[in-house]
């Protein structure tokens, strides 16, 4: 294939996409709605960086081999097949998910209760309807945005917590690594779905909810993760010499010891995305997720679950999305410890 | 005049086992632009020393007990607040180690690593913080400063960055450097370089230097004087050529036969036993159970550092010289 050759392609079924839904991107112009901006902002802005990728993998000659930890990782990780597919189905799914107005063939919660219940997947409807006739695929599409989001938000919120508290109980030691490691023994001691289920009761379901429950449960990890390479990396010649030079403990921390923790912290809160999103679906597929009629895997998934006989598509695609994703995660994951992990890259 | 000036300093270490007195009483004192040999086996106390000096013993569990004293242009360094030794570290007082391979941050370009170290004590803008560090390189015998400022420290061998160890502790021209066996790690050619361009750098900067290390060798090739430490203490001070012609104190005269002499082969000398632990406290001299020399006055109470002009030793064969037997 001739270099630049995908990205022009890329560009191209994007354009084609706008073009196809003109009508849609119109009518985002005209409401204004969030959604829809963010999709029109997703298309302009991938066209032109695929156009740009091409352009510059015809013109520029391949860059000089890099040395630095970045560019050795990213060498090593392009050596690991399936960690590569797993990121290339998220770029992918992640790309559905922001351009979802686009894309999706109907409105999600447009109900047909007669005439268009339960049917079979067909080039109308390319996943069949559920029990109310709402397409499934457009179901799908629209609980992504929700499933992902919460995934990622609710892990930004785990890894941010879990770094703070793991790196001020590793750097300062004594009693306040004491109470702050007790602090985590205790969270860990709640069984964390019954804990989910008795906040989610109390509380009225709500996507903001879900993430707050899910971050604030699920930090424990990475603070026992970033307090034990904070330990280590306290004693490493080259904090001693920093030291010696005169730095601050805050520089230390920030430029000497935060940098080295960054790659285990990535690759644990690549795989936590993939439990965030299970456990969503787990909530969700219980009633105490996301409020209905509100698309996400887990809810798609617990409509279709009372008509597996009649209509195995409803809970199957939103199923084998979860599936995907998961495994992605998984597998993005495990190529990532592999490549930045300083044991394993000479 | 002396540039740091060490009283009595005792750091213990509060262990589980009791208290360990890794440095119990040290005095010396370094004159400006001299280099003082810090000589001793591991475990006697020497890096602990330098790093007391510097106030980077981690308390708890280490303690630098109350009666100590390091003075330091004529300030105080054990009663400073944590800023003012930021200050010093580095600024006026700098250290380099013993591993070079892992005393840089191997994720951060050596070039950051020296700016780093300048703009802690300075507030030079970025360009001129950058010709300065290519300036450093340069001195400091790294050709082609220009590319090897974006290296990290794994594209570069031992002494290279023993090297840019040594630009950063130089960035901000201390008056004190501490070498902590700061070749120990290195194979001798390389090691005869990094020496040439600490004596070199000596000179230009005009600064004095602690010289930590176990290497006789190198304290022949470096020092003007040398100060031999044993279990916490200083057992023997002398001018380097005194010390090598004419030891006074049985440890040192041990050490000095347990250096190879390629001209007399045969077995090598050791000093029988070992190191006695920091924990166990004996009333007499410390080298007592392994000294050939030993009578019951060494057992009974321990030697004072006994000065006789420059020199100065620990031990009571200073008193009754009839007692040395001969071997």
């Amino acid at each position: 294939m001739k270099p630049g050759l995908k990205w022009y392609l890329s560009a191209g079924l994007l354009l084609a996409l706008g073009v196809w839904r003109r009508a849609r991107v119109a009518d985002t112009v005209v409401s204004g709605d969030v959604a829809g901006w963010i999709a029109l902002a997703t298309l302009v802005f991938g066209v032109a960086a695929c156009a740009a990728l091409g352009v510059r993998a015809r013109l520029a000659p391949p860059a000089a081999i890099g040395h630095s930890w970045w560019e050795i990782g990213l060498r090593q990780f392009k050596l690991h097949r399936s960690a590569v597919l797993g990121l290339q189905i998220l770029l992918l799914l992640s790309l559905a998910t922001l351009l979802t107005p686009l894309l999706s063939p109907f409105d999600p919660n447009a109900i047909d209760p007669v005439a268009g219940r339960l049917l079979t997947p067909s080039w109308i409807h390319l996943m069949g309807t559920d029990h109310l006739g709402r397409d499934v695929l457009s179901r799908v599409l629209y609980g992504g945005r929700i499933s992902l989001s919460i995934g990622f938000l609710s892990i930004l919120i785990a890894v941010t917590l879990g770094v703070v508290v793991g790196a001020t109980a590793g750097y300062l030691g004594g009693w306040v690594d004491g109470l702050l490691m007790r602090i985590v023994d205790l969270f860990l001691s709640f069984p964390r779905l019954i804990l989910l289920l008795t906040i989610v009761a109390v509380f009225p379901p709500s996507v903001f909810l879900i993430v707050a429950v899910l971050g604030l449960t699920g930090w424990m990890g990475v603070a026992r993760l970033v307090r034990g390479q904070v330990l280590s990396l306290r004693e490493r010649e080259y904090i001693q010499a920093a030291r010696a030079l005169g730095f601050r403990s805050r520089r230390i921390m920030a430029r000497h010891i935060l940098p080295n923790v960054l790659t285990p912290v990535i690759v644990a809160a690549t795989l936590g995305i993939g439990n965030a999103i299970l456990a969503e679906a787990a909530l969700s597929f219980l009633g105490l997720g996301v409020a209905p009629p509100t698309a996400s895997w887990g809810n798609v998934i617990s409509d279709g679950s009372r008509f597996m006989v009649d209509g195995w598509w409803i809970t199957s695609f939103p199923g084998l999305a979860v599936v995907l994703t998961v495994m992605s995660f998984n597998l993005v994951g495990d190529g990532l410890r592999d490549a930045l992990d300083p044991r394993h890259s000479a | 005049m002396s540039v740091l000036s060490v009283r009595d300093l005792r750091t213990y270490f509060h262990t589980d086992d009791g208290e360990a007195r890794a440095v119990d009483g040290v005095s010396f004192d370094l004159a400006d632009g001299e280099i003082l040999a810090l000589v001793g086996e591991s475990g006697c106390g020497k890096s602990v020393t330098s790093l007391s000096i510097l106030g980077l013993i981690s308390t708890p569990p280490g303690e630098i007990m109350t009666g100590s004293s390091v003075q330091f242009g004529g300030r105080e360094l054990l009663e400073a607040s944590e800023d003012e030794m930021c200050q010093v570290r580095g600024g006026q007082i700098a250290m380099i180690f013993q591993e070079p391979m892992t005393s840089l941050n191997p994720v951060m370009r050596v070039g950051e690593q020296i700016s780093e170290a300048i703009r802690a004590h300075s507030d030079d803008g970025r360009a001129s913080v950058r010709t300065r560090v290519l300036e450093l390189l340069e001195r400091v015998g790294i050709s082609d400063a220009d590319s090897r400022y974006s290296a990290y420290p794994h594209q570069l061998s031992g002494g290279m960055r023993q090297r840019v160890m040594i630009a950063m502790a130089l960035s901000c021209k201390p008056a004190v450097l501490i070498a902590d066996e700061p070749t120990t790690a290195l194979d001798v050619t390389i090691q005869a370089q990094i020496l040439e361009l600490l004596r070199g750098l000596r000179e230009e900067i005009g600064m004095a230097i602690l010289f930590v290390t176990h290497d006789l060798g190198v304290v022949a090739e470096m020092a003007d004087r040398v100060a031999v430490m044993y279990a916490g203490r200083i057992v023997e001070e002398a001018p380097v050529a005194d010390l090598f012609q004419r030891p006074r104190h049985p440890y040192t005269e041990g050490l000095l036969r347990a250096v190879p002499d390629p001209t007399a082969p045969g077995r090598l000398m050791s000093i029988p036993g070992a190191v006695p632990s920091p924990i166990e406290r004996t009333s007499g001299c410390r080298f007592a159970p392994r000294c050939p020399h030993v009578w019951q006055r060494c057992h009974a109470t321990e030697p004072p550092l006994a000065a006789d002009g420059p020199t100065a030793v620990r031990c009571w064969l200073v008193e009754e010289p009839e007692r040395r037997q001969d071997s």
